[in-house]
């Protein structure tokens, strides 16, 4: 025997929330979600006369209504046709004149490829015989490519960071104005996937030398897994435990250590003395002598490249 | 193995490692490690060049304890070590010539960013000038790349922006051909080395074998590089860059930067495929043809401007001209008029950029000619800093451009009929042409006029005046003491390859 209940007590039910979610009459957000309407465009131009008017200013800058432009124009269309048909065609007949791929007798196959794979377990301990080649054999260059990620993200500093708290307060509030702030979904989602890309991210770069992986791929995914954490709670949050000054502690801390190791290793290296760093057991964790540490260098430095573009792009700073 | 032999690889890693330190520095102590890195440099590599002068010979440098076809290797000669000495003294002279500019054009903010890119930039022309590894060659041109980006857009106006957009197309470009004709090469050879590359090729060179894709590959690389140095047909993103951006930018970026790709270049043609092989390819005709075009359209492009600045880097452009066709010319002896005259080039266009800034700034920070006249009376040192520079480029005796025109023009008799009359006419013909503009600039900056700007004495601003006076010094030194240097060169290219 049912009771049947007051609407207000009705209201307050299970029930009656799932009924009202499955019919589609309930706003999930709604109350629980900061959202700022835009103000609509108050365009007062129609259609035709903004296109008139590009069409004034593309004439004003680039003289379109000038005969040997448009002449020049057309003859450039054609040329640069031309040119990338005879371009491909002559690459194509390189393609055909090169090694064929998968023969045995190809150039490539030579004393080098081979004593890599052959060597490079005892040459250097690590068991990923690509991690081997580019942290051991070929360390200088990729101390090399760390730099050009390290000048990459220099440039872009150059290119938008700014001074003053309040432009990157501002910027970092303007730029989601459309976009619901403290989106419950992707907070949540966040907070289950963000630890578990950490931890994988971290996996990788510590494995670098004994599976597939390294500093590179492993700086990446946590680097991903910090902006999926800025994105879904936002920089006041992040600068908690991410800010600024900790960023150029880590940053400069981790390549100065790396360079550190670097200028020893090819200094004991090229004058053929003993480094005292024991290449270990292969396979073990802590195996592989500098490669190991060299990973976690690398990893920091992608990790804080990643996401220094992006919150130099949303926000101007760090 | 002594303690010299550690030198060029010290030089490296030391400006690398002050790069990543300037990075979490405030901009003053940026500004005195840079400093401090540059100097170290120049000492170090003034004694690696000593050390190879005395024993005469070429070595080889393992990086890490692996040897050359696993490991890293770098290799240095005579030649290496007179170029690396010369970049880091040019380098540090632009930097301390355009300190004061520094200040007012480089938000503070962002000063020690400056040192940073300075620095590696130093560091991958370094590495341009020494390695033996192809890779690491493309590795450096990378750094080098984005980082003279940087150094244009550090400025931050308009103009600086669309300049280095320009400028990192163009760049990306080159650097496209060249790892693809990289690719090419490591695909028919095996190896990334220039030593064993150059062996394989010696064998397909005989042999015939893979005869498409190793003339294609030569092809990437010289265009690529000749795109990334401004050769003339390529040459559209380098006004603006030069042109607007810092003075001490503008001074690295041309006397620095592309030479850097000139010197892999030569690389390229000595150590990676050799001579006679590229002569056999008859890519140094086309570089001869386009050379004389930049030798001729960039000095007429420079007489139609009225910008100083902008002025100045056409003639940046007719002076690579110079250097293709020294390349162009296919014999040792234009080898050695080019790289002489990359050293001149180096020495002089740095020269004319910082004095061109001092003369704008008593003229109302104006670069057009209306305003710069008279400003010879008043910045004395500039104005006779810019007169130097600007006798070096036409070539009159006791300058450094002298030695290289005569230079150029003692290879142009030694070849064929049909490549010395060109080079003796294009010669001439650009002589004059680079005489209307450079002394109509000088006639103009010493019209005596009467108007408002304040001159400026001596004392106001004397680093500025003590870095003319070595710049003034280096034009002079490599003018009147050319035949040793000339020297130097032919025997550090005879341990080249």
């Amino acid at each position: 025997m049912s009771r049947r209940k007051s609407d207000r007590e009705y209201e307050k039910t299970k029930a009656f929330r799932f009924f009202r979610w499955m019919q589609g009459t309930k706003d999930p957000y709604l109350g629980k979600l900061e959202m700022h309407p835009g103000t609509p465009r108050e365009d007062t131009h129609t259609l035709e006369e903004i296109m008139e008017e590009e069409d004034r200013a593309l004439e004003k800058v680039y003289d379109t209504s000038n005969k040997w432009v448009w002449l020049f124009q057309r003859l450039y269309f054609w040329a640069s046709l031309i040119f990338c048909l005879a371009l491909g065609t002559i690459l194509l007949i390189m393609v055909a004149n090169l090694p064929l791929a998968g023969t045995v007798d190809r150039p490539i196959n030579n004393e080098v490829s081979q004593v890599y794979i052959e060597n490079g377990i005892q040459d250097t301990g690590a068991v990923n015989v690509v991690t081997g080649m580019i942290l051991n054999y070929r360390a200088f260059d990729t101390f090399g490519e760390t730099c050009v990620l390290f000048i990459a993200t220099t440039c872009v500093m150059v290119l938008l960071m700014k001074e003053e708290e309040k432009i990157r307060q501002d910027m970092s509030l303007n730029d989601r104005i459309y976009e619901p702030k403290n989106d419950v979904i992707l907070q949540k989602v966040a907070f289950v996937l963000v630890p578990v890309v950490f931890i994988f991210g971290i996996y990788v770069i510590l494995n670098g030398h004994l599976s597939p992986g390294g500093g590179f791929s492993g700086g990446a995914m946590i680097g991903a897994g910090m902006i999926l954490y800025v994105s879904a709670f936002g920089f006041d949050k992040m600068q908690k435990f991410f800010n600024e000054k900790t960023y150029v502690v880590v940053k400069v801390g981790a390549l100065c250590t790396y360079c550190a190791v670097i200028s020893y290793y090819l200094f004991m290296g090229a004058n053929d003395l003993d480094n005292h760093i024991s290449l270990g057991v292969p396979g073990m964790i802590f195996s592989a002598g500098i490669i190991l540490w060299l990973n976690i260098f690398v990893g920091i430095e992608v990790a804080c490249t990643m996401y220094a573009f992006y919150a130099l792009f949303r926000r101007g700073g760090l | 193995m002594e303690l010299i032999y550690n030198f060029p690889c010290f030089s490296l890693i030391l400006s690398m490692c002050a790069a990543i330190v300037s990075s979490g520095l405030k901009g003053k102590w940026a500004r005195r490690l840079n400093l401090f890195v540059i100097c170290t440099i120049c000492v170090l590599s003034a004694c690696t060049l000593y050390f190879t002068f005395v024993t005469g010979q070429s070595y080889v440098y393992k990086m890490g304890r692996f040897p050359a076809p696993w490991g890293n290797e770098i290799r240095f000669g005579n030649l290496e070590a007179l170029t690396a000495l010369f970049f880091s003294v040019v380098m540090l002279l632009c930097i301390l010539g355009g300190r004061k500019h520094l200040f007012t054009e480089v938000d503070p903010f962002k000063e020690n960013l400056y040192y940073v890119l300075s620095n590696l930039l130093l560091s991958s022309l370094l590495a341009l000038v020494y390695t033996n590894d192809m890779f690491t060659a493309y590795v450096f041109v990378e750094i080098n790349t984005i980082s003279a980006c940087g150094l244009i857009m550090i400025r931050e106006n308009g103009h600086t922006l669309e300049a280095a957009v320009r400028y990192m197309v163009m760049s990306l470009i080159g650097s496209g051909l060249l790892l693809f004709g990289l690719c090419i090469l490591y695909g028919i050879t095996g190896h990334l080395l220039m030593s064993n590359i150059k062996e394989q090729v010696t064998i397909l060179a005989r042999t015939g074998g893979y005869h498409i894709p190793l003339v294609i590959a030569i092809i990437f690389v010289g265009v690529g590089l000749a795109v990334k140095s401004a050769l003339f047909p390529f040459h559209s993103w380098l006004p603006d860059s030069y042109g607007y951006s810092t003075v001490s930018s503008a001074a690295i970026l041309s006397s620095l930067v592309s030479k850097g790709y000139l010197f892999l270049l030569i690389k390229f043609f000595y150590r990676v495929i050799g001579f006679e092989v590229i002569a056999e390819s008859r890519l140094f005709n086309v570089f001869f043809v386009f050379g004389l075009c930049g030798m001729i359209f960039g000095s007429i492009s420079a007489i139609r401007e009225n910008d100083i600045r902008r002025m100045i880097a056409f003639s940046s452009v007719a002076q690579v001209g110079y250097i293709y066709m020294g390349f162009g010319l296919g014999i040792e002896a234009g080898m050695i008029a080019a790289i002489f005259h990359i050293f001149s080039h180096g020495a002089t266009k740095s020269l004319l950029f910082i004095s061109a800034s001092g003369l704008s700034d008593v003229s109302g920070n104006s670069k057009k000619f209306g305003e710069l006249t008279g400003a010879g009376y008043r910045n004395v040192i500039a104005g006779a800093a810019f007169t130097v520079g600007a006798l070096s480029m036409v070539g009159v005796p006791l300058f450094s451009g002298f030695i290289s025109k005569i230079l150029f023009a003692r290879a142009g008799v030694m070849v064929g009929i049909k490549k010395m009359l060109p080079t003796l006419i294009c010669l001439a013909v650009s002589t004059i042409l680079n005489t209307i503009y450079f002394m109509k600039t000088v006639l103009r900056i010493y019209t005596p006029v009467k108007n408002e700007y304040q001159p400026k004495k001596w004392k106001e601003d004397i680093l500025y005046g003590t870095v003319c006076l070595l710049f003034i010094g280096l034009n002079i030194f490599l003018g009147m003491y050319s035949e040793p240097i000339v020297e130097l060169i032919r025997s550090g290219l005879s341990v080249f390859s």
